[in-house]
Parts: structure tokens; C-alpha cells; sequence
């Protein structure tokens, strides 16, 4: 059964959302990268780069497939995980704690079109 | 030997003076080659003589697996066998030996056997023109895309830079409108495993001045036959966009029905498949591109000549040795075939959408997930009993996916002993599931990190010295 993580939001591409403040803490979710197998690569933004919720900002590819992944809110991006550069496989060891973006949310209300942990818990199931 | 266990590198038997040639006296004098375009230092070709060489390669092709060797059901890709006929022919030294840039006065017998190859293919895809040029599927698909952009641009219709293109599709589909500088807009599979009309209408609905064109392979890459093809054609249509044509599953519809009576109005064909030409290991492949009345002004410019012209070949004697009637046969047994084994695997594997499919089928992995085996062990294992793997992982509308596609060719033999070693696989994922998991246990290689090869691939022999050098 894959994790999910109360107090976080998630879209239903598979990406969570964590809010600090006006900071947004964007990654791929357990059942994400369990559906995905072993990451090998995560093609990240640059710092400053626009997001847009629902858009594409960047990809993560496995032995199994290249995914696009997107953005569950819009902003700026204020911080890339850059251990993922040479250590993709953190995904797959925790891929709550190893977050890909973060975000300088410009629209504090998008998270109500994201669904919470029940929800989203709910999703996956429907999904398999 | 053990050709089984045949790995060596050429380098490695490489011996400082060995050769396997020997120049005649020079009565010529010798040519003084400028430094300027001399390399700086000399090539490290490796030195063998004769024997060691033609055992070297002898051995590796004894580790290569074919259609001529075995059972190959890579979905998608429709491995039907290359009969020899198609060889011979396309040796005729009469065909081998011209020149592409000899006048054209004495190529005639060339030009004709182009001109039969495109009524013919105009004939079985309903279409009026064909372009030889492209190379292969996707630079063909890249062709036809470009088509459709001359075509808008001619009309002033400058906005039209949006492809449709269903979440289903072959990865090449999205791939090549990029490259052609078109934007992508994927529509959604519904519940059936088809284009989703709702999905399909809010799309058009929101973007139809911006649409170039949609992409569609029929059947799916599920094997499904899309019934709604009208209704989507004239969909698309009555925005400004035109219907494309991937030809990659076009096999069971040869001689059945033709994608120009469907409303598309561009398509390509993967030579390579449908019509019986070498593939796989790199081809070389075709991918003519058809068009309706009208749009074969809009043709690009690809490539000088006529792509491949000994696929060409290949393809017409295909076309000639089964004749008209014949032909008509290709999709409903290569259809019979598909639908015979998934009906004979549905109770031990996952079948997400059932009905009937056409060439091809999807399985979710195994129907039971307790064992922890995967779609990844079952290919592996396929493996040791002698079968090429299916293709896995895709389509990615499922976690498991497993893909078959028998062709027409294979007999009831081969299909009912591919059937029993996929329900033997099944069981052993129960009763020795470690023994599936570590699999393949036979082959020359055993079960390779995939990881480490998409992370780190050595694919050069300095790569692998260099290697060496650092441990």
C-alpha cells in the first residue's frame, strides 16, 4: 500500500503539495514513484523559472517510462532539489522527504482545487 | 566452444601484426597525402586475421535471436517473418547496381516498380498520392506533419499549431510534432480504451483555430478498433484540422477497410511492418507518406532520393506474391491469432478490457499480484523458454502493461506452445516465484541492471578501457 501523508495536498497527476507560509514544497508521491519503478533522471526547472497549476515543469523517467511531471499550483520556483541531480534514487527511498521544487505560490487559493489525503487516498484506489 | 557463452569483444582478440589481408605489389607509385586532412594519430582498429574474425561474428550471431530463430509477439511492432522471396528480389543486380544520380532515361524499371508501389499502396489505404522519401515510421510521421503545416501556412491559416494526440499513443506521435514545432494537446482514454468524445469535443470546443491536426492510430495501441471514427474525423474537420494516420498498427486492416475512407486525410506506413520488410537491429526502414487529392503539393523536402529504394523493393514483391486476393487475409488472421491467445491467457493474466482486439492485446501483468512477480519477471522469464519478450510497460494507461502481438504467420503449434509456457510462467509465479523473479537463467547474459545501464551506459569500447583505467 503506498504512503500518503496527512496535511499535504495532491493532484491527480500523482504530485503532493506541502504549504509553508507563501512556500509551496512540490514532489511526486509514494505511489508515484512505486508506479514509476527506478528513477534514473529528474529534469528540473531553473530558479526563477515560472510554474503554472496543471502545466508541465519538468520530467522524471524510470526504467519503465518518462513521465512529465506538473505542477498542482503556479509561482515561481525558488528552489530545485539538486540531490536528485546525481541521486534520482531518492525517490524511491522516500519520495515525501526527497520534494523535487519549491515554489513562491502567487495564488494562495489554488489549493482548494487539490484533494487531501482521504481524497486522495480514495483516488489511488479507484485508479488500480 | 559454447557459443552460448560467446561475449568477447573484437579488441580483446586483437594481436599487434595480425591481419587477415595482403596488398599486391605496388606498381603505382606513392601518392603524397597532404598533412592537412592526415589523422593525427592512427586508428585503433584491431589487427585479427581471417578465421578469428569470421568465428568472432559467426558467434554472435549465434547469440542473436530473430524472427528466423523463434517466436517474437513484440506489440506494436509486428515482427511478421521477411520471406526470401523479398531478398531475392531486391539482389536482382539489375535493381543493386543503379546509381541514384544515373540519368533518368535508364532507370525506368526503377520508376515503374515506384509508380506500382504507390497505386498499390493508394489502393489498400484509400488514399491518392504517396511520397517515397522518409527513411522510416518516424521520420515519415515528421513528413506527414510537415505536410499538414505547408498545407495551413498556404491558406494563411497561421494559428493552426496545435496536434491532437490521444494519451495512448506511440511515444513517436507527441515526438515528432515536436520536432516539427507543433504543441502537443493529449486527449484522454475513456473506460473502454478509446478516445475519449467528451475529453475530445471540450478540446476542440476550447482550441479549434489553433488545431493543426489529430494523430490517431486505429486500431490503438490496445489492439482496439476505434469505433468512432466518423464522429471524431468530423469533429476535427469542421474546425480546420486534419485527420493524421499513424500506420504503425495498420496490419489487420490490410485489405479489410482504408484509412481514406475513415476521413484521414495523411498517413504514413511503416514498410518495415505491414509489408513484410527487414526490421528491428536498426532496418533499414520506410515510411512512404500518403495524402489526399490535393495535399501532394505540400509535400517537404526530406531527403533527395527515394528513401530506401531496396525496401521498396522488398515491399512490391510482398504485395506481388500474395496478389489481391491473397492480401485480404493478412488482417483477419493476424486478427485471429491475437484474439486466440489472449482467450487462451485472460483467466492467469489481467486483461483490463475485454472484447474482441484486433492484431494485438494488453494484459495488466498477472491477474495474481500476491506473488509480487511483475510484467518485467514474466518478460525475463519468456526468456528462458526460447520467445522474444512481449513489449512491456507500454502502453502507459496501465502499471503492467504487456503487450502481444502474434502476427499472421505463426501456426497453431507455435501459438498453442507460446500459450502454454506463458500459463507455466503463471504457475511458477506462485510456486517459485524467486525462480521468475531472478530469471533469465539461460541466456548467455543473465538478468542485467537496468539501472546502471540507463544511468551509467558504457556503449564504446575507450568507454569500458577508460572504465578499467579508473577501478
Amino acid at each position: 500500500m503506498a504512503k500518503v501523508i496527512e496535511g499535504l495536498y495532491y493532484s491527480e497527476s500523482h504530485e503532493y503539495l506541502k504549504v509553508e507560509g507563501n512556500i509551496g514544497i512540490i514532489g511526486i508521491t509514494d505511489y508515484a514513484q512505486k508506479a514509476l519503478g527506478n528513477v534514473v533522471y529528474v529534469d528540473m526547472p531553473d530558479v526563477d523559472d515560472e510554474v503554472e497549476a496543471g502545466a508541465e515543469f519538468g520530467a522524471v523517467e524510470s526504467v519503465k517510462a518518462a513521465s512529465d511531471l506538473n505542477s498542482p499550483i503556479s509561482g515561481t520556483v525558488v528552489e530545485v532539489n539538486e540531490a536528485l541531480e546525481d541521486a534520482p534514487e531518492l525517490i524511491n527511498q522516500d519520495a515525501y522527504e526527497n520534494w523535487i521544487i519549491k515554489v513562491e505560490r502567487s495564488d494562495p487559493s489554488e489549493v482548494e482545487n487539490l484533494m487531501d489525503a482521504a481524497a486522495y487516498e480514495a483516488f489511488c484506489e479507484k485508479e488500480h | 566452444m559454447n557459443n552460448r557463452l560467446y561475449g568477447n569483444l573484437i579488441f580483446e582478440l586483437s594481436k599487434e601484426g595480425r591481419k587477415g589481408y595482403s596488398l599486391p605489389t605496388n606498381h603505382f607509385g606513392n601518392y603524397e597525402i597532404p598533412a592537412s586532412i592526415c589523422r593525427a594519430n592512427d586508428a585503433e582498429l584491431p589487427a585479427c586475421d581471417e578465421l578469428t574474425v569470421v568465428r568472432h561474428y559467426t558467434n554472435l550471431s549465434n547469440n542473436n535471436f530473430g524472427v528466423d530463430t523463434g517466436f517474437y509477439p513484440l506489440g506494436s511492432c509486428t515482427m511478421k517473418y521477411n520471406p526470401k522471396i523479398n531478398e531475392e528480389m531486391a539482389a536482382l543486380p539489375q535493381f543493386q547496381n543503379l546509381h541514384p544520380l544515373q540519368p533518368e532515361s535508364t532507370v525506368m524499371g526503377a520508376k515503374a516498380l515506384v509508380l506500382f508501389l504507390e497505386e498499390s499502396l493508394c489502393a489498400l489505404t484509400g488514399l491518392a498520392h504517396f511520397t517515397f522519401k522518409p527513411y522510416a515510421g518516424a521520420h515519415g510521421e515528421l513528413t506527414g506533419l510537415m505536410t499538414i503545416d505547408n498545407y495551413h501556412r498556404s491558406r494563411g491559416d497561421m494559428a493552426r499549431k496545435k496536434v491532437i494526440v490521444p494519451d495512448s499513443a506511440h511515444g513517436t506521435n507527441p515526438a515528432s510534432a515536436a520536432v516539427c514545432g507543433l504543441e502537443i494537446l493529449e486527449v484522454k482514454s475513456d473506460a473502454n480504451g478509446q478516445v475519449d468524445l467528451v475529453d475530445l469535443k471540450r478540446l476542440v470546443e476550447a482550441e479549434g483555430p489553433n488545431i493543426s491536426a489529430m494523430m490517431m492510430t486505429n486500431p490503438n495501441t490496445l489492439g482496439l478498433f476505434e469505433t468512432s471514427i466518423p464522429e471524431i474525423a468530423k469533429l476535427i474537420h469542421d474546425c480546420g484540422g486534419l485527420m493524421y494516420y499513424d500506420g504503425a498498427n495498420l496490419n489487420p486492416m490490410l485489405g479489410v477497410c482504408r484509412p481514406g475512407d475513415m476521413g484521414f486525410d495523411v498517413m504514413h506506413i511503416n514498410l518495415h511492418k505491414t509489408f513484410s520488410t527487414p526490421h528491428g537491429g536498426g532496418g533499414p526502414g520506410a515510411g512512404p507518406v500518403g495524402v489526399r487529392e490535393g495535399l501532394q503539393d505540400f509535400f517537404p523536402y526530406v531527403s533527395p532520393h527515394h528513401g530506401n529504394f531496396g525496401v521498396m523493393m522488398r515491399a512490391c514483391a510482398y504485395i506481388l506474391s500474395l496478389g489481391g486476393e491473397q492480401i485480404k487475409n493478412v488482417g483477419p488472421l493476424a486478427t485471429l491469432n491475437a484474439n486466440y491467445i489472449k482467450e487462451s491467457l485472460k483467466d492467469v493474466y489481467e486483461l483490463p478490457i475485454d472484447g474482441l482486439c484486433c492484431h494485438e492485446f494488453v494484459f495488466d501483468g498477472l491477474k495474481d499480484k500476491s506473488t509480487g512477480v511483475t510484467t518485467m519477471d514474466v518478460a525475463k522469464r519468456l526468456l528462458d523458454y526460447g520467445y522474444h519478450a512481449p513489449t512491456i510497460y507500454f502502453p502507459l494507461l496501465f502499471h503492467e502493461s504487456l503487450m502481444i502481438e502474434p502476427t499472421e504467420n505463426e501456426s497453431k503449434e507455435t501459438l498453442d506452445n507460446f500459450i502454454a509456457v506463458m500459463r507455466k510462467i503463471a504457475e511458477e509465479a506462485k510456486t517459485d516465484p524467486d525462480e521468475v523473479k531472478s530469471a533469465p537463467h539461460n541466456t548467455p547474459i543473465g538478468r542485467v541492471d537496468d539501472v546502471l545501464a540507463a544511468k551509467h551506459p558504457i556503449v564504446t569500447y575507450r568507454a569500458l578501457k577508460n572504465e578499467e583505467v579508473k577501478e
